[in-house]
């Protein structure tokens, strides 16, 4: 798949805004005051950034609002909605720790449930595609809560839950490559299936419909130079998981701090990039390109 | 709205035949002029006549080749060159349709076309990720996805002559390669061409449910392979007489002797 910059920054930046969000629901850290709205005003950059970020990608943005009307089916428009109730229930919650140093409980849980949600949203838009069989599986679910809910606690400054989440979020992470990279095989769509040639012998594709691109080869078929991909993935786990881990376990301080958060994001980036620019998409094989 | 319908009164769609299918792309230049000139968005090109020409086309012939197996120590036996059209397959559990956030696809109950309203279309392209068969095509000019509409604005229209109201794609193909019907009637000819010549469904394992049916190619004939004389009417083309006779024996010899 085309690796879009826009989603890939969406995707990070306001998974880790919506991670922050949930700790500041569940009152990780207790703060109040102009403290939580240092956390606060952090959280809602990361996460209604990430938000605008995503829409650049759209054709028609200025149609937005109509994405909210197909809830019953769609897991995007699902999304819309779980962002909107969790930006505007962390809003309330947030007037009350800063305006009138009161921490209404109730309205944190759901405001936290509700980011929680558009997380896991965001992750079932790739999830449920079966025309993609590396990300048609639970673990991209898992893949992308587990790297929400560490890079939350992360910025939140819960040093021990951290480092558990990030060693979690870096073996859903390893589990979702060494899954993934078997996946398009196992799937059963083949040339033999996609033509229904099969039955007469092995099927070439002998000539593509046009001489050309086309929007199909760009967005799905769409080849990034992969021969990195490994060394990548190498980079990413260490940043994302490996680094943060250690400078947390050292003594505390707050450069140490930045730098894993710096590595995290970096990290996470890097991922999500292969994680578009390694899904093969089974329109390939129309054209002879799996 | 993007539920699919639990049925359709119609089940609107095309059988396209690989076996007659020439590969001449009459169809890909029918339905891009039609789908141009009429219902919606044109269908843009960008940088048509320089170098990295591209184009929003809603159907698209693949050439592909196929080698049949090797059967024991005989030669292996001719590949098949096979032609194959591809648009919409108008799905009965259409992806597309249940992705779309706004509510721009959606599936006719009257006669189960999957279409886009083009004014709630935002161009997330989603329900382009969710097609395995790369039916649709986001426009790069007006930003709104494309698709098959079964000429919709063709099969029911009333201004033209009725021999006209098909696809573009099935109206111009000098192969017949392609028909239109209704698969929810059994009597119907793309029925009974789909239960006469084993009509397929691509990518099943996908469980989208396709309407339009591929009838596969037949085998094809191994006529190099074959050492015995196969043509009913060469026996008799064969030379009667192997030797001359008579006058022209005389003038043969005499020619020889020279």
């Amino acid at each position: 798949m085309h690796p879009a910059p826009s989603v890939i920054f969406f995707s990070t930046f306001s998974g880790l805004g919506f991670g922050l969000l949930i700790f500041l629901g569940l009152g990780m850290p207790a703060t109040t005051g102009f403290n939580a709205f240092i956390f606060l005003a952090i959280a809602y950059l990361l996460a209604v950034g990430g938000l605008i970020s995503s829409t650049f990608h759209l054709g028609h943005p200025e149609r937005a609002l109509k994405a909210f009307s197909q809830w019953r089916t769609s897991w995007l428009s699902r999304e819309a909605w779980c962002a909107v109730a969790a930006l505007v229930l962390m809003a309330v919650y947030g007037a009350g720790l800063v305006f009138f140093e009161q921490r209404w409980t109730p309205l944190g849980v759901l405001g936290a449930l509700a980011s929680l949600g558009t997380v896991f949203t965001t992750s079932m838009i790739y999830g449920q595609l079966k025309t993609v069989p590396r990300w048609n599986s639970p673990l991209t679910p898992a893949n992308f809560i587990s790297l929400c809910i560490a890079g939350g606690a992360l910025l939140a400054g819960q040093i021990v839950p951290a480092v558990a989440l990030l060693a979690l979020a870096g073996a859903i992470q390893i589990a979702t490559w060494l899954r993934g990279d078997s996946a398009f095989a196992n799937s059963g769509t083949t040339m033999q299936t996609a033509t229904g040639l099969g039955h007469i012998g092995s099927v070439r594709a002998f000539e593509p419909p046009h001489t050309g691109t086309n929007y199909l080869l760009r967005e799905f078929v769409h080849e990034v130079r992969r021969k990195h991909a490994h060394k990548l993935r190498i980079i990413a786990i260490m940043l994302m998981a490996v680094l943060p881990v250690v400078l947390l376990l050292l003594p505390f301080n707050h450069v140490l701090a930045l730098f894993a958060v710096l590595a995290h994001v970096g990290g996470v980036l890097t991922a999500r990039w292969l994680f578009f620019a390694q899904a093969e998409h089974v329109v390939g094989l129309y054209y002879g390109k799996r | 709205m993007t539920m699919l319908p639990a049925k359709t009164e119609k089940k609107l769609g095309l059988v396209i035949d690989l076996d007659t299918c020439v590969g001449c792309h009459a169809c890909v230049i029918s339905c891009k002029g039609w789908n141009t000139e009429n219902y919606g968005a044109p269908l843009s090109d960008q940088d048509p006549y320089g170098a990295d020409p591209s184009g929003t086309f809603l159907n698209r012939v693949h050439s592909y080749e196929v080698q049949p197996p090797m059967l024991g120590r005989a030669a292996a036996p001719d590949a098949q060159l096979i032609h194959f059209p591809k648009s919409c397959l108008h799905c009965e559990d259409a992806p597309c349709v249940t992705v779309c956030p706004t509510g721009a696809s959606y599936k006719r109950v009257e006669d189960g076309i999957v279409l886009v309203n083009e004014a709630d279309c935002i161009g997330c392209g989603l329900c382009a990720w969710a097609c395995p068969y790369g039916a649709r095509e986001m426009d790069a000019a007006a930003g709104v996805m494309k698709k098959c509409t079964l000429c919709v604005d063709r099969i029911y229209n009333e201004n033209l002559p009725e021999i006209d109201r098909e696809p573009a794609c099935v109206r111009t193909c000098p192969s017949s390669a392609r028909h239109f019907g209704d698969f929810a009637d059994p009597d119907s000819n793309v029925s009974q061409l789909v239960a006469e010549r084993g009509g397929m469904d691509l990518m099943p394992e996908q469980g989208t449910k396709p309407v339009n049916k591929y009838l596969p190619p037949r085998p094809k004939d191994q006529l190099a392979r074959r050492e015995e004389e196969i043509d009913g009417l060469a026996p008799f083309l064969a030379p009667v007489a192997s030797e001359a006779k008579g006058f022209l024996s005389w003038l043969n010899k005499t020619l020889e002797k020279l």
